[in-house]
């Protein structure tokens, strides 16, 4: 007779199989098309450029060198290549500016949220949503409408009698695209975290003599940080390879690092360039998110 | 002390707190004054709902009152923010910072205003002292009891030596024997500190033992202020006498005043005296109370007749309910000794005699 506690561990092991059984195939579809397409264009960059497209499978480590050194024409000799770089950094800045206007709009934003009272607090969350319900170029044509020449804003400005401004195509123009497009992403997750915020430690800390600034700065803030690291990740991460919004309203005058890209794939005929390009935006975001996300936790633990 | 009149710590005057607009008005506080004296334990005591709390977050500042004053040691604090008033809270769910240590909290008063480092951490080891907590000064808050917890929001609250410390049922979320033992622990604490406590709380047990002064509120006002004693023995409406303890309400007409006694005919014919306060009027329709341990049962006749109707076993004590022949209920709180019963029987038919002194008339 095997004991009972034998029969709990062997019961114990077949629902451990079971489980993986189970949910084996749907692990299979997700692992397949989460690193498949990534494998495909790992590979394709260390492979030389077709003549029209595609590639040949012949091993080259020339996208990857391409990526941030120039071959020069005549000797061979190689040097940084300047012009990447600058888009590189270009994409980087603008990136940043994105998530940092966006938090500086998004947490007033979710902090109005979530002192609502209950009811209204929905509807709040229903109106922050309505702009997912459009197609991401149509509401950058919307934005375009309020900002070019003849738009909205000029008009306003010459009624009133003021000397309209050139907004449409500047960097400005780029930013106030990216801020509008991207704020829903930064006010969810900051609601999300701030809506479990336990408001009576808000009123502790009034009672403990916190000034409002204070209060902000240390009580609201550090239990909001979770919200705070999400939303700066999901605004960060399209940002940076936003095509659409950089087009349309910086009038491709600078090259973005999602223009680069398609160029290789496209009149450029440099399929492992543009392969090489993506995985080293790819990794460039993960070592940047690691060090963000390490030092918000140990800044946490410093703090706490 | 608590029976003279000392000077007033905090005073309330005429402060109404009105929630709501337009038809949707309702009144949380309705035309409230209270004197609160200096190193005194003060209890505001009610059922939820009676403005309680209310009062409590307008001494706090979290709350501003539609009208009247709240006078701190003479100036009006009423329209201060919170943090700039000498009054420190000890919440219900004690509201302590998660994201810091059992220290950090205790400290965290103190560093908002502005206190030399030196000082604080001198301070807080001296907090961490007095609620016996030294050892776990370097944990979450998250990672303690929560009778620990209580310990800290106390040490928190009490660390910048307010004027007076606001405590709002600070011992609810505790089970029974951890309670008994925080209310001598607080007591401790205020006779240490010699800071005034106002304690929120609708136990009308916790009140009666740790209180110098009791303030019994229901819908929204004051009832009556009196010590603990007071409270119990001379409850001046029957919303307090039903709150407070358990009570017989007789119905009585009051014939004679004088010399703070009435001349009270019960409806059984009997005729008792009764304490009254002063400027009572005799009428036809009064209402004594007598509580369950201040009157007897005989065998024979009393002041009042009836028959047992049901006995109740509480170990220190036997209730006995019964039904008078006047139709009005009444229990006998009897002692219990331990070699016989209570002597009486379901059906029995019974006598209960009122003492000279255990009657009291009510004010309505």
């Amino acid at each position: 007779m095997a004991s009972a506690e034998e029969v709990a561990k062997a019961a114990e092991r077949r629902d451990i199989r079971d489980r993986w059984l189970l949910s084996a195939p749907a692990l299979l579809i997700i692992f397949l098309a989460a690193t498949g397409p990534l494998l495909i264009v790992l590979v394709y960059s260390f492979l030389t450029p077709g003549p029209y497209g595609d590639v040949k499978w012949q091993f080259s480590p020339e996208a990857w060198i391409s990526v941030f050194m120039e071959r020069d024409i005549f000797d061979d000799t190689l040097s940084l290549a300047a012009a990447h770089v600058t888009i590189f950094w270009r994409s980087i800045k603008l990136a940043i500016v994105t998530t940092l206007a966006t938090l500086v709009l998004g947490f007033p934003t979710a902090y109005f949220m979530a002192t609502r009272s209950e009811k209204t607090r929905d509807l709040w969350l229903f109106l922050i949503t309505i702009p997912f319900w459009t197609n991401l170029l149509i509401r950058t044509f919307a934005v375009l409408q309020i900002i070019r020449n003849e738009g909205l804003i000029n008009t306003v400005l010459l009624k009133i009698g003021i000397t309209p401004i050139q907004i449409l195509f500047t960097d400005t123009a780029i930013l106030i695209g990216m801020a509008y497009v991207y704020l829903p992403l930064m006010v969810l997750p900051i609601y999300a975290s701030m809506e479990k915020l336990d408001f009576r430690l808000v009123e502790a800390g009034y009672d403990l003599y916190a000034t409002r600034f204070q209060v902000l700065r240390r009580i609201i803030f550090p239990l909001v940080k979770p919200g705070v690291v999400a939303g700066s990740i999901l605004v960060f991460i399209p940002a940076l390879g936003a095509y659409v919004t950089p087009s349309l309203l910086g009038g491709g005058k600078n090259m973005m690092l999602s223009n680069l890209i398609e160029l290789q794939f496209g009149q450029g005929r440099n399929w492992p360039l543009g392969s090489a390009l993506s995985i080293a935006v790819m990794v460039i975001v993960m070592v940047a998110l690691l060090a963000y996300v390490r030092n918000a936790g140990q800044s946490e633990m410093r703090h706490g | 002390m608590p029976d003279q009149p000392g000077k007033s710590a905090i005073e309330v005057r005429g402060v109404r707190k009105v929630f709501g607009i337009g038809d949707a008005q309702v009144a949380a506080l309705d035309t409230v004054s209270v004197s609160i004296r200096e190193n005194e334990f003060f209890t505001l005591l009610g059922p939820s709902g009676c403005g309680k709390t209310t009062l409590l977050r307008l001494i706090a500042g979290f709350d501003f009152p539609s009208e009247g004053e709240i006078l701190l040691h003479g100036q009006d604090i009423a329209p201060l923010p919170p943090f700039k008033r000498p009054v420190n809270t000890v919440f219900q769910s004690y509201a302590l910072f998660p994201h810091m240590t059992v220290a950090e909290n205790i400290g965290f008063g103190l560093e908002m205003l502005g206190k030399p480092k030196t000082e604080i951490k001198a301070r807080v080891a001296e907090m961490l002292k007095l609620v016996k907590m030294e050892a776990l000064s370097a944990r979450r808050t998250s990672q303690i009891s929560g009778g620990q917890q209580q310990r800290v929001a106390l040490a928190r609250a009490l660390a910048p030596q307010p004027k007076v410390l606001l405590l709002d049922e600070p011992l609810s979320a505790l089970d029974y024997k951890l309670r008994k033992e925080m209310q001598i622990e607080l007591k401790r604490l205020q006779h240490q500190t010699g800071i005034t406590f106002i304690f929120v709380t609708h136990d009308q047990e916790e009140a009666l033992t740790m209180s110098d002064r009791i303030a019994v509120m229901s819908a929204g006002k004051i009832l009556q202020i009196g010590t603990p004693w007071d409270i119990y023995d001379k409850p001046a409406e029957r919303f307090v006498a039903d709150f407070i303890g358990e009570t017989n309400f007789l119905t009585a007409a009051i014939t004679g005043i004088g010399n703070g006694k009435a001349r009270a005919t019960l409806k059984s014919g009997a005729t008792i005296d009764a304490t009254v306060a002063e400027g009572f009027q005799p009428k036809a329709n009064a209402t004594l109370v007598v509580r369950p341990e201040h009157a007897k049962l005989t065998g024979g006749k009393g002041d009042l007749s009836g028959t047992v109707e049901n006995i109740v076993y509480f170990g220190t004590d036997t209730h006995i309910h019964v039904q008078l022949d006047s139709g009005e209920p009444f229990t006998v709180r009897q002692q219990n000794t331990r070699s016989a019963g209570c002597g009486f029987e379901r059906g029995d038919k019974v006598g209960v005699s009122i003492g000279n002194d255990a009657a009291q008339v009510l004010r309505d």
